[in-house]
């Protein structure tokens, strides 16, 4: 079981982007997933820009996959989609079935936004040659062992394990929303948030994170604790999504636990690091907001 | 009349599918009762008797039916869900509405003849998506989901190999639909592993000294003050902080209408048009099948000098969630 960075899936300055992934190059990540995920109007990061990165982070002895966008609404979303595809030198992490289209024949990540619930779907998705599915975000450790058990030869499971989870996708922007602004005027407001707008219940308890056309949790999902299960279960990639503030720290914290380390110990440095607490209702079957004390964890029921 | 777009209507039960085909449906579309449709709530949809009736009634007044199998199964539920597949087929439906792809895989080879339809669940949102369903599986149809802008739309109706259906009125998902978790993120319970969203049971309405609270799950949704109308408490529609204001951050009450924009989606070849609501009552389903088969009918007869007249906007609204209707993303000021 290795460690992976998730795609970033906020909007930050090109040379935070840079600096961000020239410091990631010698942290404790096997895989590194890089591209636009969320919005095809952030155009400061190009494609040849990633592209640059992924040299870099190839070079640093990293696997590299270019994920694509969730929700494809734009020709120039296409378009973009296909420049990836043909630049050939790293796998897709296909993020709808348009991507799928475009990866199938060659290796590709079956990516978390696709809808992936059953064994007869990942099948389908060996035989295009996903060599890798993320499990989708809500799902449970009790289906996860399931898909497992159906799993095809040479398939590899991912899970998302640290990180506001990503919960919807819309047309709208709800950053230029709060800003009284229409998205084609958005004036790209998601940039003063990087890590999502917060977005609180009417008695003030932190509920969602806006980023942009995406609904995150405002809780970050940590799943420190699940990783003895999660080997177990055959999991092979632990993905961590990018924060502004000490992602270096979380990295090393889930590598110290796959080294041995205790799971509590590290989870009291990581709850810091989360910017409104963390949750792992999801893994349990249960809502995914939930958050289940250490204490409670017996495996899936 | 040669109608160049279907009407597409709601049935979540006898009353409300007679009612829909009375009232000039082209189509129904209903769902089995359980947790392999999208409106999965108590009392609704069909059994096996019931949905032979429905056909039965529907066939002899030229109405067709699809039945929408529309959520995903998991390991240990795929049994159940292929048991419904090959329960549609033995109906002789005229369609089959599928979302998930595994799904779309095992009735393409189960049961060749049978025509298919991609959900607006399957979130294919481009024609690339749309051509991959219909390449693998040979689907017919795809519903579109809610979030193109009108040229979007026209895009994707000239570069897919099926048909495009796209929804005409009724309550607005905000998000991009099959993979929109925020139900199960608040109550365990999504539209994709149970075919609810904001499900009963974990919604609880309580009178307090602020105004009338709504909870889902514990999270306070809304407060009301008297007088104001309440809604039902998807996440999407909500009073929330951001910023220190309270407002709906992601979208106030309201309904999709498309009366506006008929003949603009008849003349970019928009094949169906559906009516959302099969949680409705038949008295909902009939009043908005006969107001969308008028207009409909006038928008198909003569584009050119169509307007929406002012006792159809009247009626729609009525019907439409906080009495208030939008174009949503088909009106990119919307977005």
């Amino acid at each position: 079981m290795k460690l992976a960075l998730g795609p970033l899936l906020y909007f930050w300055p090109r040379e935070q982007v840079f600096d961000f992934y020239r410091a990631a190059a010698h942290w404790p990540v096997a895989t590194v997933y890089l591209g636009e995920v969320v919005c095809g109007k952030r155009r400061t990061m190009t494609p040849e820009a990633w592209l640059e990165i992924a040299d870099l982070l190839a070079a640093a002895g990293k696997e590299v996959v270019l994920s694509t966008m969730a929700l494809v609404e734009a020709e120039s979303e296409l378009l973009t989609q296909r420049r990836l595809a043909e630049v050939g030198r790293y796998p897709l992490e296909a993020n709808d079935w348009g991507a799928v289209k475009l990866a199938a024949g060659r290796p590709f990540v079956a990516g978390p936004h696709l809808n992936l619930y059953n064994g007869e779907t990942l099948a389908l998705l060996a035989e295009l040659g996903a060599r890798r599915f993320v499990l989708p975000v809500e799902l449970s450790a009790e289906t996860l062992a399931q898909l497992q058990a159906e799993r095809p030869a040479g398939m590899e499971a991912e899970l998302f394990a640290w990180g506001r989870l990503p919960l919807a996708f819309s047309a709208r922007c709800f950053t230029a929303r709060a800003h009284h602004l229409p998205k084609d005027d958005c004036q790209f407001r998601c940039a003063d948030y990087p890590d999502g707008l917060l977005l609180e219940s009417q008695e003030g308890h932190p509920f969602l994170a806006m980023n942009g056309i995406q609904t995150q949790s405002a809780q970050s999902a940590n799943l420190i604790h699940a990783l003895p299960q999660m080997a177990q279960l055959g999991v092979d990639r632990v993905r961590l999504s990018p924060q502004s503030r000490g992602m270096e720290q979380v990295v090393n914290g889930f590598a110290e636990v796959l080294a041995g380390a205790d799971p509590a110990a590290v989870d009291a440095r990581l709850q810091r690091l989360a910017p409104a607490g963390t949750c792992n209702g999801y893994w349990w079957g249960q809502a995914g907001m939930d958050w289940q004390p250490p204490a409670d964890l017996h495996g899936p029921r | 009349m040669n109608h160049k777009i279907d009407l597409i209507c709601p049935a979540g039960s006898l009353p409300a599918l007679r009612a829909a085909v009375d009232n000039g449906a082209d189509a129904v579309y209903m769902g089995f009762r359980d947790a392999t449709n999208a409106r999965n709530f108590p009392g609704l949809n069909f059994d096996e008797k019931g949905a032979r009736q429905g056909i039965e009634y529907a066939r002899s007044r030229g109405a067709q039916v699809l039945l929408a199998l529309n959520t995903y199964p998991q390991p240990a539920s795929w049994p159940q869900w292929t048991r419904a597949v090959d329960m549609a087929a033995a109906l002789g439906v005229d369609a089959l509405i599928l979302a998930d792809a595994g799904l779309m895989r095992y009735a393409a080879r189960r049961h060749p003849e049978l025509r298919l339809h991609l959900s607006v669940q399957g979130s294919a949102t481009s024609y690339e998506a749309i051509n991959f369903y219909r390449e693998q599986f040979g689907i017919r149809r795809a519903v579109l989901p809610r979030v193109l802008s009108l040229p979007q739309v026209q895009r994707v109706v000239e570069n897919s190999a099926v048909e495009i259906e796209v929804f005409g009125f009724g309550s607005l998902c905000v998000m991009v639909e099959g993979r929109c978790y925020l139900s199960s993120f608040v109550t365990g319970d999504s539209p994709n592993t149970r075919g609810a969203c904001s499900p009963a049971h974990a919604v609880a309405w309580s009178e307090t000294p602020k105004g009338r609270e709504v909870r889902l799950n514990g999270v306070l949704v809304d407060l009301y003050k008297p007088g104001e109308s309440a809604g039902y408490p998807v996440i999407c529609k909500g009073r929330y902080r951001v910023n220190g204001a309270l407002d709906y951050a992601i979208e106030e009450p309201t309904s999709l209408s498309v009366l506006d924009l008929l003949p603009q989606l008849v003349k970019i070849g928009v094949r169906a048009l559906k009516i959302e609501g099969r949680q409705r009552s038949p008295a909902y389903v009939g009043q908005v099948t006969r107001v969308m088969r008028a207009a409909l009918d006038a928008a198909c007869a003569d584009p050119a000098h169509f307007s929406p007249r002012g006792d159809w906007v009247a009626q729609l609204d009525k019907m439409a969630e906080g009495s208030t209707h939008t174009l949503g993303a088909l009106e990119r000021a919307w977005q």
